[in-house]
């Protein structure tokens, strides 16, 4: 739920039109900042009973409408300097190899308009093929993997491309509800070009009979679930090695708001 | 629109194995001329502690600017190598966390007006699908935090009151800002 505030609103998206006598100076261009969108029926409310996590964390309160300005329509650019070639292959991290299946994830970061999301900083983390993750508060009866940390980084290239080699995570038991199994699952964090852009999300793998009892899979309203899922891939499989998944993500796509130039002060 | 927003999801209790960086709390090296540090603690609604979050900031440079081709300004006049703008640090055992930076300088705002100096503020954790985004104004900004077009919008005065930190009178360059995720001293949360 959103309160939309009696101050601030957001401008009008398109350009008032600037009627003036010949003799006055022509008018000043007018400044185009970007705006991104914000699309409903996509993300999960903050408030969900199922997931019980949510109860005491949720805040209460209608969140209150930001208009975009200047430090949500920047955000930080990191890239190549905080990734190593060896950051995308979680199963090159240490002196052997780790146990399970070894799969290929590769797909390209986006904004809706279909624009690649270039130079961009991927991180994930993921349990092992024994549904473990290497955490001290992950202590269930499954066993840790000496080759296997489970944190992968990478950039995106000019076309918005990434590509991790990796272990197909297995499922693990929590204790949301009885019997509860999250479905296998990699986390996914991303930037784009925009704090507006900021992405914290899963992937998900196809076939996963988990599905129908997972809060937080479920938490995503009905139409969009099926994003969260990547897509087996026989181009992305390597012979007598690997297999492939495929998993596009897009962004928030931006559009353009007009403005009077700014009043620099400096 | 042609491509569908890929929603978001939690970052569940592990993230601590694949978001902190070792640098990531110093938007400036640490000692560096003019930098404050910020320190606060995350609370849930039973007012307990929230040990598995993660802060993160983001802001512009003393003057004001983003090193980014969208601040329609231009690059930032004065190069600030070692200035990130951008902050992240998990939460420890007793919710807290501390960001070190510079305080950013106002903005002006597109649509008229002048923005105080702030940071924007996201936090993640178990128990949140989706990020929650708040900002942080600073206590010495008393007359600008009043012309503030976002504090304005929000209208209820004792709310506005949790976006702003508080000094600490014992340090110079030290401020407090705690965050309450839910309850009667719940932090203005937006959406952005």
């Amino acid at each position: 739920m959103t309160v939309h505030p009696s101050a601030g609103s957001a401008p009008a998206s398109t350009p008032p039109p600037r009627p003036g006598p010949a003799s006055t100076p022509p008018p000043r261009p007018m400044l185009t900042l970007p705006s991104y969108e914000r699309p409903s029926g996509v993300n999960p409310p903050l408030d969900f009973a199922g997931y019980r996590s949510t109860a005491l964390r949720a805040p209460h309160q209608p969140l209150v409408l930001l208009p975009h300005r200047l430090t949500e329509i920047t955000g930080p650019l990191l890239g190549a300097e905080r990734v190593t070639p060896a950051d995308a292959d979680l199963t090159a991290q240490h002196e052997g190899e780790p146990l399970g299946q070894r799969i290929t994830v590769s797909g390209r970061v986006l904004d809706s308009d279909g624009r690649p999301v270039p130079d961009t900083l991927i991180e994930i983390w993921q349990p092992n093929a024994a549904g473990r993750y290497r955490h001290a508060v992950d202590n269930h009866p499954a066993p840790l993997d000496p080759n296997f940390t489970g944190v992968g980084r990478c950039v995106t290239d000019s076309e918005g491309r990434y590509r991790f080699v990796t272990i197909k995570p297995g499922s693990y038991p929590w204790r949301n509800h009885p019997n509860a199994w999250r479905p296998a699952h990699i986390h996914f964090s991303l930037f784009g070009r925009a704090f507006a852009q900021r992405l914290v999300t899963q992937m998900y793998f196809p076939g996963d009979p988990l599905f129908f009892q997972d809060p937080i899979f479920n938490s995503v309203p009905e139409q969009a679930r099926d994003r969260l899922i990547s897509r087996f891939d026989l181009g992305l499989t390597v012979p007598e090695i690997s297999l492939g998944f495929a998993w596009d993500i897009v962004l928030r796509g931006r559009g353009a708001t007009f403005f009077e130039p700014l009043e620099d002060r400096r | 629109m042609s491509y569908k927003v890929t929603p978001s999801q939690t970052v569940g209790p592990y993230l601590a194995i694949g978001l902190p960086w070792p640098d990531g709390p110093f938007v400036v090296p640490e000692g560096s001329p003019g930098a404050i540090t910020i320190t606060g603690r995350v609370f849930d609604g039973a007012g307990e502690p929230v040990p598995d979050a993660l802060v993160e900031t983001w802001q512009a440079d003393p003057d004001g600017r983003f090193s980014h081709p969208d601040d329609p300004r231009g690059a930032p006049g004065q190069t600030r190598p070692v200035f990130r703008g951008f902050g992240r640090c998990p939460t420890a055992a007793d919710g807290s966390y501390r960001i070190i930076t510079l305080k950013p300088g106002s903005l002006p705002s597109p649509g008229g007006g002048t923005e105080a100096p702030h940071l924007d503020v996201s936090v993640f954790a178990r128990g949140l699908l989706d990020r929650v985004v708040t900002r942080l104004y600073f206590p010495d900004e008393e007359q600008a935090n009043a012309a503030d077009p976002v504090l304005a919008a929000i209208g209820d005065t004792r709310r506005t009151a949790t976006l702003v930190a508080q000094a600490d009178p014992g340090a110079v360059g030290r401020l407090r800002f705690d965050i309450y995720l839910q309850g009667e001293r719940e932090t203005v949360f937006f959406d952005v």
